[in-house]
């Protein structure tokens, strides 16, 4: 039987699958179907300092294939997350990867420090949220702010730290490097694309945020450019997200430089696609002799 | 463990019981005796990245088979009104919390618009001869359920915008002189607001199902958002989790 761990920056993950954040909640929806032991880690919801409300309905629109959201980080705010939710989560037998947003880096400080005396396995740094008017993205689409939130964060981060990176970039390379600089122990990549529809008949956008961020298949080949290209660039971990439905998909994502993956967007349509995404997997490796999934990645044969 | 049924289920029956309006037996017999009136299923299209929440129409426990009545709206309806008997399609349900019906001896007041009246029809049931069903159309050739409404002893009065059939105009039109002492909503969000504010006005409990776009289905991504009032201000619920149902008073209607 292959062997199915990973390591990230120290953590170690059952398998390389975990939730995306923002598509799994903190786990107990998706617990009525199959133990979270099930998946390697879960990402969960993002957390702002404080609750946050979200943005006005509607939310959602479908795309050819994907869909997009303007969820805008409705969260509980990390005391709450800290309370109520990370006992529960602990105790499923799945590495906790808690995602933070700020508007501030004080307030990626503030939230960063505070996880760290609590019990999860990594923190997510968010510098990519495309819904968000502060914060966010605005930290993520530049290196020198992608690099100065990193390193302000790492000075309170005990936890290993992981920077989720956006694609609306002209660079991903540089990014992931100058966050690499700044002393991130791990990237994930990549976070949603900005899009936007229209309803003909009212010629309004359909989200009631105009844009939001597209998800779901149609990303998958812009994400695997990106983790290709990024972490050609860094030594440290990349964690590959971006439209994976399949594992064939997870497959891909591996030799193109993951060392793991995250899946969301796959979730909506199939609840249960974690568990045969791993069925896959494991028959994959298993038939052509590959000993560990960790041998994967990377090993993708440019021309 | 699991609560929802995603169990490969089969089109029994299929009929377009008006242009455009789809009427589906599934046999599911899990999520059958699972469900309540009011509750909803996710219909997997294949092909495409969301499934598409449909109002259980009706509940046949004993031979393990849901109703749904839909409207083709888009192209994921469209999919799903080419499916025919004998085919298999893939559900996630019962969803959502349902009608909590109470006291079945009140005089109920069920009101609905187009494609709102489907999930009545179950919740109707249990009041027999105490239902009345306000319902409005575009048309006459729009108009639909009635006779399975009248079926369970319930009374209907139909509205239609053009005339062709019962009177023209709203459905609020239709209850002035009614008396009633519980209302079940659902349809478009103007017709919802009416009708909670008369509810409000008469001083009695109304419960409306509520629609918005809709991803998970379950309550982990959080993009159905409705406006609530809550203890310490407003704050966002779900249609998925929270609903569809909901207390009209609960509900923010001002946009």
């Amino acid at each position: 039987m292959a062997d199915l761990q990973v390591n990230i920056a120290g953590v170690t993950f059952g398998n390389p699958l975990i939730a995306a954040s923002g598509t799994f909640g903190f786990g107990r929806e998706f617990a009525q179907f199959y133990p979270l032991s099930t998946l390697g880690g879960v990402a969960c919801k993002g957390l702002t300092l404080r609750e946050r409300a979200g943005n006005p309905p509607p939310r959602i629109a479908e795309t050819p294939g994907g869909m997009l959201n303007s969820v805008g980080l409705q969260n509980p705010g990390v005391e709450h997350f800290i309370r109520e939710d990370l006992p529960w989560l602990r105790e499923q037998g799945t590495a906790v990867i808690a995602n933070i947003a700020g508007n501030t880096p004080e307030e990626y400080c503030k939230m960063a420090e505070r996880l760290s005396e609590a019990e999860v396995d990594m923190v997510e740094l968010n510098i990519s949220c495309p819904n968000v008017k502060q914060g966010g993205a605005a930290f993520g689409t530049s290196c020198e702010s992608a690099a100065a939130v990193t390193a302000a964060v790492r000075r309170y981060c005990k936890k290993p730290l992981m920077v989720k990176l956006s694609p609306n970039v002209t660079d991903i390379g540089e990014i992931a490097a100058a966050v690499e600089g700044a002393g991130a122990d791990a990237l994930s990549m990549i976070n949603t694309l900005t899009g936007m529809r229209i309803d003909l008949r009212t010629r309004r956008p359909i989200l009631k945020n105009n844009t939001g961020g597209l998800s779901g298949p149609a990303l998958l080949p812009v994400a695997l450019r990106m983790v290709w290209q990024a972490s050609s660039r860094v030594k440290i971990p990349v964690v590959g997200l971006g439209g994976i439905s399949t594992w064939r998909d997870v497959v891909e994502m591996l030799l193109a430089g993951a060392s793991a993956v995250q899946i969301g967007t796959v979730l909506f349509s199939d609840p249960y696609a974690p568990v045969k995404i791993l069925e896959g997997l494991e028959a994959y490796l298993n038939e052509n002799e590959i000993p560990a999934v960790s041998e994967l990645t990377g090993k993708v044969k440019p021309w | 463990m699991k609560s929802y049924d995603t169990a490969a289920c089969e089109i029994l029956k299929k009929a377009e019981i008006a242009p455009g309006f789809f009427d589906l037996t599934v046999s599911c017999a899990e999520a059958a005796r699972k469900a309540r009136a009011g509750q909803f299923a996710q219909f997997l299209v294949p092909g495409k990245t969301l499934r598409r929440p449909i109002s259980i129409c009706g509940i046949d426990r004993a031979n393990g088979t849901l109703r749904f009545v839909f409207q083709v709206r888009g192209e994921g309806t469209r999919a799903l009104s080419l499916l025919n008997p004998g085919e298999p399609v893939n559900l996630l349900a019962p969803l959502g919390n349902g009608f909590d019906l109470g006291d079945t001896s009140r005089r109920a007041l069920f009101v609905g618009g187009g494609i709102g009246v489907p999930p009545l029809l179950e919740a109707a049931k249990p009041f027999g001869k105490n239902a009345v069903l306000a319902a409005g159309f575009r048309s006459r050739d729009a108009v639909i359920l009635k006779d399975d409404f009248e079926s369970t002893g319930c009374e209907t009065r139909i509205a239609t915008d053009d005339g062709s059939f019962g009177r023209r105009g709203l459905v609020l039109d239709l209850i002035g002189d009614l008396a009633f002492d519980v209302v079940f909503a659902c349809g478009p969000k103007p017709m919802l607001r009416a009708i909670a504010k008369l509810a409000a006005e008469r001083g009695v409990p109304c419960y409306v199902s509520m629609e918005e776009r809709m991803a998970c289905g379950i309550g982990a991504c959080l993009g159905c958002a409705v406006k609530l009032r809550g203890e310490n201000g407003d704050y966002f619920g779900h249609v998925c989790k929270d609903g569809p149902v909901f207390d009209a008073e609960t509900v923010v209607w001002e946009e």
